[in-house]
């Protein structure tokens, strides 16, 4: 398995399940409608019809790795399970009281959001650690007893246990723990000391209630997969990508779901990477728009940004602080409600507005006639002559152009006294405008500017929206790479094995003990090569060796990377040093130094890329015919497009704009002023300005 | 020569720059007031000391009393006699942002050798000296150490004597100062991406920006302003003080072009130390009138300019030089309820009903018990921001244990217990407390705190509205009163430092916001909910409502 011959990558999304896979050379893809009710039904039928077209059975697979936003999906749309929240007497609130703060200051009429577990829902139990993790107040037995019957009574699937400090001393936690899965065998528990073992009360109490409320869908799904999956005879370990942009067991997945959050998006992360390292590009922003959402990305250096607490659910405008906290390692990323599905009206000031309520998968958007009246931005790209709705998906999907039109003009043109044109195009700028926005929001809150940039561009329907979304970032290079329509699952196969083992003991250099030190990275070491080593056995592997460190008495730390697992303090200090200058200016003077935690990640080398030229082809039947009307709204004007089939592009050869490149899973909108060249990997460059 | 829509670019990443200078502040500061709480401000300003971008990380207070102040660090430095590498600071309540506890360092920002303009930031550090924060001081020389306007660093060399001294008259020298550098290095961040912008539009001074953003705020702010009818009208609200109540009355008249609020007939300056200079009345004064009627107009220079505040000397909210004014947030946050009341009646149906108002504050100096021997054990000032709720709007609830008008946030329980002997015991919503009204009043919370084993403890507080409850608009009722007592049932007093005896726990009751309507008007499903979530009893949904299930 250190060189496993045939790969299956799985995305599940909110609208499509993307299958691909990848065998000596050879790469396969399918895009199938997602079932919410039973999300492993799309990925057997992808995984059959992939096999089929490579001429393998599913024995023959050799490893299966899977991402999916179910989990995101259950907290957004609040679908998660019964779930109640253990945690201190006295601190009943802390989920909803958040930090006190106002996300956005200016506003009367602000609306903070609901807690993910209400009030009713959060039960508390008498005990209390110190700072320390010393006991102040014991764990009340009599209390505990009695919670057995309350949870029972309650009917509660799943408890999240939070106690204050238990980050320090988890053995609260763990009696609960204790009592209620020996009287309650079916109920699902999580402890923040687990999940989280990180300060602040808010973020892991918040994290852990995360993760209880949906472990039993996810818990549920994955052993369902595995079934099913064995009942076609595909017994190959099946791993799931995490937020982090790495690979877990599927055993790690169960316990610790809210780890999955965004684990598709991740996946596209890492794709992005792959196609900026092999392009030599230091700055890109991947683009990564789907059927309900979409998710932006900033890539340096060939390394997506990261962050230890991401939100999901913003609930005003994606700003910041107006979602819900989880403390976990994530590639940073903003996500908003703008994929193909999201649906459009007009509001009570007459103004169009699109998302983030999604079509979905079913009933979709108006044009794929399954019972959807409502018109949907997919909708808007068929009458505006992006999609042709003979050949959606290789065909596979016949859409009715007369629905889009139909859903467009009631609830868009009627209402605005616009055409069926007018009303497509709008619908389009405004969902671009919103994408451009959260580009920029993230940017500006990252400290980047975009210009400069280049744009990777994947996802089902981002080759349709991403020059527009270039034009109104000023950015002049954008790239849809080989199976852009498919891009996280093939991400997943380009992720490391990875696992980053943590441990949080402060030691302050003035009383530095080099053998302490020791002892503690050897051990993480020595934890994190098994782990990685038990899913990818003789791979060699890279470390990162890392203290998280601080003056004393500030509350964030700054890491700084290590050599080796024998550190000295003189070393330590001049890193700490370096890396705080360089970071703030200056070196604060007289004042002690510690290190909070300790952290060494492990991974192997990069997944094998089987990238090549040869690779880039897909399978699936396009017919392309010449010219095409093809809306352009930079002048708000149709337009006649070349239509190129993509498999039929030589490399090198330049295409100007306005034209239309097609694809089985989607298809790239080159604008006018914009011209497009298939470079050797099978990668589509379009640059702004340079056009024959 | 720069087109529109560089300008527009440049104006964003003014904005960017200075978020990144705050967070750069909160990332490297000591004090759990800066670096969880967010009790900070941060700005960039033209060479002239106009403020041209502030941080949305920050609160209001801070970033309009902090425009004014770098005009004060060039008159009293020299712009001749600034070089680069040089830092200036002071907390002068009345050349920066109203009380002791706030330091504002000031940093020049030069390129290619000139000066171009200014980086500025704002911190409220744990300790001054002195009394210690709190309302007890008679003049502004019991608050604490005073720092004129001087260097903190010239051409990069920091000024090891200001340090020394700092360090020779605060409690938690390491964290005050601390902060101080961290305030340094938050101007150095601003300054550094100012650079790279400049560098990246090849722009030799940041005129043409500053035209372009006062020029555009002050015809959008004025277009606000223009749109509203000419009217005048006046509210008053009378809250607790320290021993005697005090009215806060202000007069609005709204002219074409500026909106003018006058304070006259507000009670005069208090002996205790909740007096606030003018530039801090200034700030929440045109905070609340923003919020009205120009919330999406950035702040700066121009933007607060057509908003014009006048108080008589000698009153409560335009203090001068000596008077105490330590606790000067106390009454400031109450002044925005109170010039939202007026404005009621120019925009009726607009604004909320009364709320907590003032952060319920409180500082607490932990101290071995007498008697006890441990060598480690060390004494400890920790500061709490705890939030009360706001007050109901006209179409919306009231917030619960939400920080209105301030914008600071709480500090997590975990972080405030690993900065001294504190215990938290309790801190969750307080039921009933929200004024009842077709919309309901934010509830406020219970807190109860003790010291860990060994230890006792003053407690400094800084509430309001234990007598003067928020009062409700169109109908709705008062928001629940403040209440502190100790675990031993003592009463004890609003504000100023008391004793907690050992052994015993503070316990608070912090306020609710009034409700808005009437009660009678609420939706029978809303109230339902409120009894299902535990935010009223069923007591209180039969007598307010007269709710029957």
């Amino acid at each position: 398995m250190s060189n496993p011959q045939i790969k299956i990558g799985v995305d599940i999304g909110g609208t499509f399940t993307d299958v691909v896979l990848e065998a000596e050379g050879r790469q396969e893809s399918t895009k199938i409608l997602t079932t919410n009710s039973a999300p492993e039904e799309a990925i057997l039928e992808g995984l059959s019809e992939v096999c089929e077209k490579a001429g393998v059975s599913p024995g023959d697979i050799d490893l299966v790795i899977h991402g999916t936003t179910l989990a995101t999906n259950a907290l957004i749309e609040r679908r998660g399970a019964r779930t109640a929240l253990i945690t201190t007497k006295g601190f009943r609130d802390v989920i909803e009281m958040r930090t006190e703060g106002r996300f956005e200051q200016y506003d009367l009429n602000l609306k903070l959001p609901d807690p993910l577990i209400s009030r009713e829902h959060r039960l508390v139990l008498s005990e209390r650690l110190a700072a320390d993790g010393q006991v102040l107040l014991p764990l009340d037995e009599g209390e505990l007893a009695a919670m057995v019957d309350t949870v029972r009574a309650g009917g509660y699937e799943s408890v999240a246990v939070g106690f204050l400090h238990s980050y320090q001393n988890p053995a609260h936690e763990e009696r609960v723990r204790e009592v209620l899965s020996a009287a309650l065998p079916d109920l699902t528990i999580s402890l923040s000391s687990e999940v989280s073992p990180q300060m602040r009360e808010y973020e892991r109490f918040n994290t852990v209630a995360a993760n209880a409320y949906v472990k039993p869908v996810m818990k549920a799904y994955l052993s369902r997969l595995v079934a099913r999956l064995a009942g076609i005879g595909a017994t190959a370990p099946v791993f799931l990508m995490h937020s982090g942009g790495g690979i877990v067991s599927i055993e790690t997945a169960a316990e610790f779901p809210v780890r999955l959050v965004e684990s598709g998006p991740a996946g596209g992360a890492i794709f992005a990477a792959h196609i900026a390292r092999q392009h030599k590009l230091d700055k890109v922003i991947s683009f990564d728009m789907g059927g309900t959402t979409a998710k932006i990305c900033l890539i340096k250096d060939y390394t997506p940004k990261t962050a230890r607490v991401f939100e999901v659910a913003r609930s005003y405008r994606f700003k910041k602080g107006s979602g819900m906290p989880i403390s976990i390692p994530v590639i940073d990323m903003v996500e908003i409600g703008a994929g193909g599905g999201s649906l459009a009206h007009v509001d009570s000031m007459n103004q169009i507005r699109v998302g983030p309520e999604s079509a979905g998968s079913d009933p979709g958007p108006a044009c794929y006639g399954r019972g959807g009246s409502r018109p949907a931005v997919t909708d808007a790209d068929v009458v505006l002559g992006r999609i042709d709705p003979e050949n959606f998906a290789g065909g596979s999907i016949r859409l009715s152009a007369q629905a889009s039109q139909a859903a467009l003009t009631t609830e868009i043109g009627a209402k605005l006294a616009h055409d069926v044109t007018t009303s497509a195009y709008g619908v389009s700028e405004v969902v671009d405008e919103n994408m451009a926005n959260a580009a920029r929001v993230h940017a500006v809150e990252n400290g980047e500017d975009l210009s400069g940039y280049t744009m990777i561009a994947f996802g089902g329907a981002a080759p349709l929206h991403a020059a527009r979304l270039c034009q109104k970032l000023g950015i002049g290079k954008l790239l849809i790479p080989a199976g852009a329509g498919v891009g996280s699952a093939i991400g997943f196969l380009r992720a490391p094995f990875s696992y980053e083992a943590t441990h949080s003991s402060y030691m302050r250099l003035s009383a530095f003990s080099p053998a302490e030190a020791g002892k503690i990275l050897d051990r993480l070491k020595q934890e994190t090569t098994s782990f990685v080593e038990g899913c990818a056995p003789s791979s060699p592997l890279n470390y990162r060796i890392r203290t998280f460190m601080r003056y004393v008495g500030q509350g964030w730390e700054i890491p700084v990377d290590l050599e080796d697992v024998a550190p000295e303090v003189d070393d330590i200090r001049a890193r700490f040093e370096a890396a705080y200058s360089g970071l703030f200016g200056r070196i604060v003077d007289g004042l002690d130094i510690e290190v909070a935690s300790w952290s060494v990640l492990a991974e192997t080398s990069a997944q094998i890329s089987q990238d090549a030229a040869g690779m880039a082809k897909s399978v699936g039947a396009v017919r392309a015919s010449g010219t095409r009307e093809l809306f352009d709204p930079a002048n708000g004007v149709f337009v006649d497009a070349a239509v190129h089939e993509r498999d039929g592009m030589q490399p090198g050869v330049i295409e100007a704009g306005p034209a239309i490149v097609v694809e089985r899973e989607t298809a790239t909108i080159i604008p006018p002023g914009f011209s497009a060249q298939l470079h050797d990997d099978g990668t589509l460059v379009l640059e702004q300005g340079a056009s024959s | 020569m720069t087109s529109a829509v560089q300008n527009q670019v440049m104006w964003n990443r003014l904005i960017s720059i200075v978020e990144e200078q705050a967070q750069a502040l909160v990332r490297t500061a000591f004090s759990t007031s800066v670096r969880e709480a967010g009790d900070l401000s941060a700005g960039v300003y033209d060479r002239e000391g106009r403020m041209l971008a502030q941080a949305v990380t920050g609160t209001p207070g801070h970033v309009n009393a902090m425009a004014e102040s770098v005009g004060h660090f060039m008159r009293e430095i020299g712009v001749d006699r600034m070089v680069e590498g040089d830092v200036y600071i002071t907390n002068d309540p009345w050349w920066g942002t109203g009380h002791l506890h706030d330091i504002t360092v000031v940093t020049p920002s030069f390129h290619r050798g000139a000066l171009i303009g200014f980086f500025a930031c704002t911190a409220h550090v744990v300790d001054i000296g002195g009394r210690g924060f709190g309302a007890d001081g008679n003049s502004v020389y019991e608050e604490g150490l005073r720092i004129p306007i001087m260097p903190f660093a010239r051409a990069g060399q920091v000024n090891h004597d200001l340090v020394g001294i700092v360090r020779a008259n605060v409690r938690e020298a390491d964290q005050v100062v601390g902060d101080i550098y961290a305030l340094a290095a938050c101007n150095d961040t601003g300054h550094r991406r100012l650079a790279e912008m400049m560098r990246e539009f090849d722009l030799a001074d940041i005129t043409e920006i500053t035209a372009f953003i006062l020029e555009n705020s002050h015809r959008a702010t004025v277009e606000r302003i223009a749109a509203l009818p000419r009217r005048t009208a006046a509210n008053s609200m009378t809250i607790d003080g320290f021993d005697t109540p005090i009215t806060l009355a202000a007069t609005l008249k709204i002219e074409p072009d500026h909106i003018a609020i006058d304070f006259t007939d507000t009670s005069g300056v208090d002996p205790k130390g909740i007096n606030v200079p003018l530039v801090y009345t200034k700030a929440y004064t045109c905070y609340a009138l923003k919020c009205a009627i120009a919330p999406e107009i950035p702040n700066n220079a121009a933007s607060l300019a057509p908003f014009r505040v006048s108080a008589p000397e000698g009153s409560i909210v335009n203090a001068s030089h000596p008077a105490p004014v330590a606790l000067r947030h106390v009454i400031g946050h109450m002044i925005p309820d109170t010039v939202l009341g007026a404005l009621h009646h120019v925009l009726p149906g607009e604004v909320p009903a009364e709320g907590c108002g003032a952060l319920c504050n409180f500082q607490l100096s932990f101290r071995p018990v007498e008697g006890a021997n441990d060598p480690n054990a060390r004494r400890a000032e920790v500061l709490l921001f705890n939030c009360g709720g706001s007050g109901a709007r006209p179409t919306l609830d009231g917030m619960n244990a939400t920080a209105f008008p301030s914008g600071v946030m709480t500090m997590p329980v975990e972080a405030t217990e690993q900065t001294g002997p504190i215990v938290i015991w309790r801190k969750e919503l307080r039921p009933d407390s929200g004024g009842a009204g077709t919309f309901r009043g934010g509830l406020g919370q219970h807190m109860e705190i003790g010291a860990r084993d060994g230890y006792r403890f003053d407690f400094s507080a800084m509430f309001d509205r234990v007598d003067h409850p928020a009062r409700g608009r169109e109908g709705g009722l008062s928001g629940g009163r403040t209440g502190f007592t100790t675990s031993g049932g003592k009463v004890m007093r609003g504000k100023g430092r008391q004793s907690i005896p050992p052994g015993n726990r503070a316990v608070l009751d912090l306020p609710g916001g009034a409700g808005y309507g009437q009660p009678s008007g609420r939706d029978p499903a809303a109230v339902r909910r409120d009894i299902a979530l535990g935010y009223i009893s069923p007591e209180a949904a039969r007598r307010d409502y007269g709710f029957e299930e």
